[in-house]
């Protein structure tokens, strides 16, 4: 199951995660955005327990999207303990999207 | 409505119209340049049938010669727009526009870079690389586009919707039509900014903007990739055992999807491709 974040569950989803956590940055009108998402499902079942793989809408929730200096769709960032370990623009296989989480 | 266009007419792009042809399929090929093997200066010993080695640039031309003996649509243009349809693809050149139920990318790798400082730095930071990927970024900012040809056209038509403050930078290069928006033809010298772009400089001075668009010369197949949402790895067009990226009838060969750089590969990856769009489109209907 893929997460959707919000302003009020961002905090508690990701940065206070105990698991490394995926967050896909994208939005309704971007294209290639759309390609990212069969796969992020795909990806949540294989690592069911390991880790969290979230999305982001950037309208919906913008001020998270300028907190982190979004200016480009899709972005993925992994986050560990709270922090930012790996960024990419770009639509990502399964395997580098698990080699961003370090699995 | 074509059942296949083909974009690149080299060894792959060649080779996959001429079974699809076989297999009763008219493709067309679209293609703007011979490639790597354009300026080749070697000559091909390596390759089977030819008892005296030949020039790559003969070789390739020969390629596109046959297609056409063969009765192959195969058209000299560049394609600037390559989009989702609503039943396939939409594929643009500087002067047709064309849909069709499939695509194969054969393109080759060249692909120009470039070469400013700042560029990397700021790539995703205010520099970007697709205008219906990252526009609505922009919305009444101060945005510059760099480029000079119809590609730059087509995605300043884009960008238009979004702001009216555009600056179109040529980088040195000469703009063949005329253009309601603020010129600067000098070369640029670097992306300037904090931890994302603020400025652009060049050998008159330094303009200050909130977004880089580039489109200079036309897109690769990487930049189309990106804009569709292709999975690219270590630049290279990621596809499955079908040939067929993740894009459904979005296929690619040759060295765009990695692998040896040579001719029997490509002509190998051709034939290959050509079975499995054949097999796509008969599935579909």
């Amino acid at each position: 199951m893929v997460i959707v974040l919000t302003k009020e569950n961002f905090d508690q989803e990701v940065l206070k995660s105990h698991l490394p956590v995926l967050v896909d940055f994208w939005a309704t009108w971007c294209g290639p955005c759309q390609r990212v998402h069969p796969i992020l499902e795909s990806l949540s079942e294989e690592v069911r327990g390991l880790a969290k793989i979230c999305k982001l809408d950037v309208d919906a929730e913008y001020e998270i999207a300028d907190d982190f200096g979004i200016l480009s769709i899709p972005t993925i960032v992994a986050f560990k303990d709270g922090k930012v370990i790996n960024s990419m623009i770009g639509v990502q296989s399964k395997e580098t999207l698990k080699k961003m989480l370090g699995l | 409505m074509k059942k296949v266009i083909i974009i690149g007419y080299g060894p792959a792009g060649i080779s996959a119209a001429i079974y699809l042809k076989r297999a009763g399929i008219d493709p067309l090929v679209i293609g703007k340049d011979l490639g790597a093997l354009e300026g080749y200066a070697d000559l091909i010993e390596n390759y089977y049938g030819f008892s005296e080695p030949i020039e790559g640039k003969k070789l390739i031309e020969q390629g596109i010669e046959q297609a056409k003996r063969l009765k192959i649509e195969v058209l000299h243009d560049s394609v600037i727009s390559l989009k989702p349809g609503e039943t396939g693809f939409t594929v643009v050149t500087t002067k047709h526009k064309y849909q069709a139920h499939s695509v194969l990318l054969s393109t080759g790798k060249t692909r120009t870079t470039l070469n400013i400082p700042g560029f990397i730095k700021y790539r995703g930071k205010g520099i970007s690389l697709c205008a219906t990927c990252d526009g609505y970024f922009y919305r009444k900012k101060k945005l510059a586009i760099i480029g000079c040809g119809a590609y730059m056209l087509h995605e300043l038509e884009y960008l238009n919707r979004l702001t009216s403050d555009i600056t179109v930078f040529t980088h040195g290069n000469d703009l063949d039509s005329d253009l309601e928006y603020p010129i600067i033809k000098d070369q640029i010298l670097s992306f300037k900014g904090t931890d994302k772009v603020t400025h652009i400089e060049t050998t008159q001075g330094l303009y200050p903007i909130d977004g880089v668009f580039i489109a200079l010369g036309v897109p690769s197949s990487i930049d189309f990739a990106s804009q569709l949402g292709v999975i690219v790895e270590k630049n290279s067009l990621v596809v499955d055992e079908n040939y067929q990226t993740n894009v459904e009838g979005l296929f690619a060969a040759g060295d765009i999807i990695g692998g040896k750089l040579q001719i029997a590969k490509a002509v190998y990856d051709g034939m290959e491709a050509a079975d499995a769009i054949y097999q796509y489109l008969k599935d579909k209907t």
